[in-house]
């Protein structure tokens, strides 16, 4: 049996050479670390350029970002050490404050609803004989290869006052609910959410999909001949049996949720007013537009530590499984 | 028999009810290019003739071939070039011994989660000192760096998955360990290779920030960059279909490739969160 938490999912593929067969690598790999001839400083060679790369254009950066962030800096002119300033600022300013909880509403639509939707649809398709699995799965999975600008000029059209959506509403008789939904104040960050939850649901069924089907299929017998209903079943062999997939899809799509930006900017520029803002886009009006480097930096650090934490603790949450 | 036939219906109508809903943003502005420009387009509405011509008004004026062309060399060359380094990397991580290996992984790994958002001022200030900012060089090599802890992390998983007798046998026969790389391990890691080329060759593409943030002349203009500008310029009700014209332009290469290596875009965008 494989461990569904770490290693099975992370190569659902045999043709690439799954580490599944856990055992014996180990096994081998003990006798290769012993292995005459095994070079061991010409690995560092092998790492330079992709170490390079990444450290002066990516990790490098990052530091300089939370260096920046203890600056007043227009951008133009030399710096003023600022000390913990823009920090207070992030965390008194309502807008900027008001951004992050806009992010939460985001990782609702973007996380907790597709996570919900595919764990049901899972449970419902897994265990029928259907035909055609491949291009179902190819065509739930499209939303993801989509560039998010093109997303968000589709689901602007969807919303549009004269769009399909508001078409529909009419047709039903729901006149009075159609309005320009990405221009109304209470409906166009649930209505930016919905657009995240249908970049995000196909991910999560097929990859539950997978998963369901790495569960023995004796224990669901067992859990039949002891009575269990199908929803004690899904609770007792399901849910503990997708415990890695779980993780996977709640980090992918949570920290999608954090990031969000190429879709405000596209569909509602933080409008109207400041109720669909988000911290990346404060990011780049605060640095690019504002002139506040400085406090545009804090920003992107709170942000980033916040990935980290959501990161860390789905991991550790989902890490406590009680089989190992 | 009549149970499981019922859960057999009812799983179709789920998987073609979600499929629709998949598929149904990208038709909708399918739809909404076909009409003609000077339609009054609304909800539903079917065009009464299949007409290409807003398609031709919309590659023109915004310039798409320029864009298009744009992506093509910048995603190219990240996707070409991740592959080498990652590769190399991948090979050290997955069949080496060697202080400090642990570390520079988890080093690496931090790369798999850290938003890109975080690194964009130093970039841009950086860039902007070599003066630099407006050309693809601002493109390209901030995303190898973005791209190479994906890439590493794939190929290592590779690369422990390959027999330890094959490279075994070929360091006793005195191979050094670039032949074994290059004769021994390579032939077989294609297949891998395929999977990251196409994903990191499709973030890039699909990439939009670091383009809005570096790039000012309209001739280096990504097709992203040039879609989002493009909309905000045709923003009154008779452009939509103008608009809706040029993201299909933007979205249709990827989905061409999409629609010959879907398995391996599944394969590898699951691989890309799962951290060890």
């Amino acid at each position: 049996m494989t461990a569904p938490s770490s290693a099975g999912v992370g190569a659902p593929d045999p043709s690439v050479g799954a580490a599944r067969a856990d055992g014996r690598a180990i096994a081998e790999r003990r006798v290769r670390d012993r292995a005459p001839g095994e070079p061991r400083r010409v690995a560092y060679l092998y790492l330079l350029p992709a170490l390079l790369f990444y450290v002066i254009f990516a990790f490098g950066p990052l530091l300089y970002t939370a260096w920046l962030s203890f600056f007043d800096w227009n951008g133009l002119t030399v710096g003023e050490w600022a000390g913990l300033d823009n920090y207070r600022e992030v965390l008194s300013d309502e807008s900027i404050r008001s951004s992050f909880v806009h992010s939460l509403v985001l990782i609702f639509f973007y996380a907790i609803v597709p996570v919900l939707l595919g764990l049901v649809l899972a449970s419902v398709i897994a265990h029928a004989r259907v035909r055609g699995v491949t291009a179902f799965r190819a065509i739930l999975f499209l939303p993801q290869t989509i560039a998010t600008v093109v997303v968000a000029i589709a689901w602007t059209w969807i919303y549009a006052p004269n769009g399909p959506l508001n078409e529909a509403l009419d047709a039903v008789g729901l006149d009075s609910v159609s309005r320009g939904w990405l221009g109304d104040f209470t409906w166009a960050l649930p209505a930016l959410g919905l657009v995240g939850t249908w970049v995000m649901f196909g991910l999560a069924i097929v990859l539950f999909l997978a998963g369901i089907q790495k569960i023995p299929v004796t224990l669901y017998e067992a859990a039949r001949v002891d009575g269990a209903g199908r929803f004690r079943e899904f609770l007792a062999v399901t849910l503990p049996g997708l415990r890695g997939e779980l993780a996977v899809a709640l980090t992918i799509t949570t920290i999608f949720a954090l990031r969000t930006f190429d879709l405000i900017y596209v569909s509602t520029s933080g409008g109207p007013g400041t109720s669909t803002t988000v911290p990346s886009f404060l990011v780049y009006q605060n640095a690019f537009a504002n002139g506040r480097v400085g406090l545009a930096a804090c920003i992107a650090v709170v942000l980033t530590a916040l990935i980290f934490v959501v990161a860390f603790a789905i991991t550790k949450l989902v890490d406590r499984d009680p089989m190992q | 028999m009549t149970a499981a036939r019922r859960e057999q219906v009812l799983s179709y109508a789920v998987l073609i009810v979600f499929c629709l809903i998949a598929l149904y943003p990208i038709v909708s502005i399918l739809l909404l290019a076909l009409h003609d420009r000077s339609d009054l387009v609304t909800g539903f509405s079917i065009p009464d003739s299949i007409d290409f011509g807003t398609f031709k008004t919309a590659w023109e004026e915004g310039e798409f071939g320029r864009g298009l062309l744009n992506s093509f060399i910048v995603a190219g060359t990240v996707a070409v070039a991740t592959a080498v380094f990652a590769t190399l990397a991948g090979y050290a991580f997955g069949t080496m011994r060697f202080r400090g290996s642990d570390l520079i992984f988890y080093l690496l790994l931090i790369g798999l989660i850290f938003p890109y958002e975080a690194t964009v001022i130093p970039l841009y200030y950086f860039f902007k000192d070599f003066g630099l900012t407006d050309s693809y060089w601002a493109l390209i090599l901030p995303q190898i760096g973005l791209s190479v802890p994906f890439g590493t992390f794939w190929m290592r998983a590779f690369f422990r998955s390959t027999p330890g007798a094959l490279v075994e046998a070929s360091r006793l026969d005195g191979a050094s360990s670039f032949m074994t790389l290059w004769k021994v391990l390579l032939p077989q890691a294609w297949p891998a290779i395929t999977t990251m080329v196409v994903l990191v060759f499709m973030w890039t593409w699909n990439e939009f920030l670091l383009a809005l943030v570096m790039i000012q002349s309209d001739d280096l203009r990504t097709a992203p960059l040039g879609l989002a500008l493009f909309q905000g310029a045709n923003r009154g009700s008779q452009d939509a279909t103008l608009v809706a014209a040029a993201a299909i332009i933007v979205a249709l290469p990827i989905m061409i490739v999409y629609v010959f290596l879907q398995r391996s875009f599944i394969r590898g965008m699951f691989a890309g969160a799962v951290k060890e």
